[in-house]
């Protein structure tokens, strides 16, 4: 998927409208199946407790638990939907560039150990499909819990789930399949190393759709609401960190010079975003702030992610200072915004995932994609800035007014917003009749 | 007998339950609490946005003297939280009635 030889296999396999041959499938290589089940566990802990704990410790102590279980429970439903139906409909075969057959539905087709097809049958790739899979699948987990950012501390547990299934459904799959399943986006050469526009960009935007739909929490703007324990915001960022190498080096598909590569430059954006973040905190702002250098190397690996395999360790740290910056004013001017962006998924996902979807188009490079790779701005191919900018902009328009339309159905069926004197008892108790302190 | 209400910046309890254990005083009850004085509030910075802090933590310690005791705990007391700065806290001095130690149910000075 990521890589031009899988991604030019898979193309030509999903032209002929057949899976691979036997014999031109690659081996399985030992190396790449240790690494990618690695990754993939790295991915999970982004989600939990990553996440959980920095969204938990951004939120109020009165909605902690709510705040969690929008990440913990993001895990479970979508590791369900995604085997049932989500895979199929980001990598089953393509249909018309849009949407994956339900061919693999129930994982039907995805070879098992036991049977005589070649596990890599359907992706040809050198680890077996049923690796791909779940690889995949906790990055659809990751990318549902990333909204939650967003609505948190006002939206019914019930009406979470409800949207989360819509989402994952409607909203997820269909884009993990144009850029990655062989869809349109794929098609017209939109790079998206490890998933800027269809993780970061989606969540963001979404997550921007759903705070404008719900409203302000109730004393926005007027009581102080902050975050009520930062060394879990930092517990939460350190374990994001961490689960990112998964994430983008993972995102290699294999154990390989590329996977070392988007290791290097995701810890070496994590590192300049933290401190770009910081400086223009100190500079700007008053003071340099732990939440500060905790957001800023979030937003970081935010903007490296569509680039760490396109991109040389020296792009990467530019990238990163970027990043840092924008989503340093991206998170102030909210304040004087209209919308509640409550834990600034949209300031730091969607900007930090345009940025890093233009500054591929910019930095692309042929030392490392080799001398028929994709190319950016710099090396003068103007038309791959433009592509990146046509992806960013499709997936900003597609998630945001989807998103509006699966609103419009969650609220019809169950409501989304606690009444009043639930949001202010907070959510742990009116939603889950539980205190995380006792 | 008197009751000594004294507010002060919490890093100064330790040197305070000193002066006042060094006077022979036995006992002590030390609460956390907020307030506002003239000391002004403090700023706190969340990702951007400045809140002001207009309560600020403090210690309150109440202790219960005999009447010839009270002078020299306020001396030592202010020799012991003063710091120079606003905000250094306040001594509030009050008769008390009575006392009774539930234990025996003695009472008056006896009790303290």
């Amino acid at each position: 998927m990521f890589r031009s030889l899988p991604v030019a296999c898979l193309l030509t396999a999903l032209a002929s409208g057949s899976a691979f041959a036997e014999e031109t499938l690659p081996a399985i290589d030992s190396g790449s199946v240790a690494w990618l089940l690695t990754s993939t566990a790295m991915v999970v802990l982004m989600t939990l407790p990553g996440l959980a704990l920095f969204y938990g410790g951004l939120s109020r102590s009165k909605n902690v638990l709510s705040t969690i279980m929008y990440s913990y429970t993001s895990l479970a439903l979508v590791s369900v939907v995604w085997v049932l139906w989500g895979y199929s409909l980001a990598f089953g075969e393509d249909i018309g560039g849009v949407i994956g057959s339900l061919a693999h539905i129930g994982l039907s087709g995805i070879p098992l150990p036991g049977s005589e097809v070649a596990a890599n049958i359907n992706m040809g790739l050198t680890i077996p499909d049923s690796l791909f899979v779940v690889f995949q699948g906790v990055f659809a987990v990751i990318t549902v819990a990333l909204i939650s950012g967003a609505y948190a501390e006002r939206f019914k547990f019930p009406a979470f789930i409800l949207f989360s299934v819509l989402w994952v459904t409607f909203i997820y799959a269909p884009l993990a399949h144009w850029v990655w399943g062989g869809g349109w986006l794929a098609r017209i050469g939109a790079l998206d190393f490890a998933g800027g526009t269809v993780v970061h960009i989606a969540s963001g935007i979404s997550g921007l759709a759903v705070s404008m739909y719900l409203g302000k929490r109730i004393g926005y703007g007027s009581e102080k609401i902050i975050p009520h324990n930062v060394p879990m915001v930092v517990t939460g960022a350190g374990l994001l960190w961490f689960g990112w190498f998964g994430f983008n080096a993972g995102s290699a598909v294999a154990a390989d010079g590329l996977a070392a590569s988007a290791f290097l430059a995701t810890n070496t954006a994590a590192a300049s975003a933290a401190l770009g973040w910081l400086g223009i905190e100190w500079y700007h702002g008053k003071s340099p702030t732990a939440i500060g250098i905790a957001s800023g190397s979030v937003a970081g690996l935010v903007a490296i992610t569509p680039a760490a395999g396109f991109v040389t360790p020296m792009a990467s740290l530019v990238i990163g200072a970027i990043a840092g910056v924008i989503c340093y004013f991206a998170v102030y001017y909210k304040h004087k915004m209209g919308y509640d962006d409550a834990l600034d998924a949209f300031g730091i996902h969607a900007v930090g995932g345009v940025w890093g979807a233009i500054a591929t188009g910019i930095f692309a490079s042929t030392l490392i994609t080799g001398p028929t790779g994709a190319r950016g701005l710099l090396e003068g191919n103007p038309v791959q800035l433009w592509i990146q900018i046509e992806a960013a902009v499709a997936t900003l328009i597609f998630c945001f007014v989807g998103t509006a339309i699966i609103l419009k159905v969650v609220d019809r069926f169950v409501g989304m917003r606690p009444d009043p004197e639930s949001e202010m008892l907070g959510l742990n108790q009116a939603e889950h009749c539980e205190n995380p302190y006792n | 007998m008197k009751k000594l209400e004294i507010v002060i910046k919490p890093f100064k309890l330790e040197q305070v339950k000193e002066a006042l254990t060094n006077l022979g005083i036995q006992g002590i009850t030390v609460t956390e609490v907020k307030g506002f004085g003239r000391q002004k509030g403090h700023t706190e910075l969340y990702r951007g946005a400045e809140y002001t802090v207009d309560f600020l933590p403090k210690v309150k310690i109440e202790v219960v003297l005999k009447e010839d005791l009270v002078e020299s705990a306020i001396e030592k007391t202010i020799k012991a939280a003063s710091t120079g700065n606003i905000g250094d806290g306040k001594i509030f001095v009050t008769p008390v009635e009575e006392v009774v130690r539930i234990r025996t149910g003695e009472r008056g000075e006896e009790a303290i």
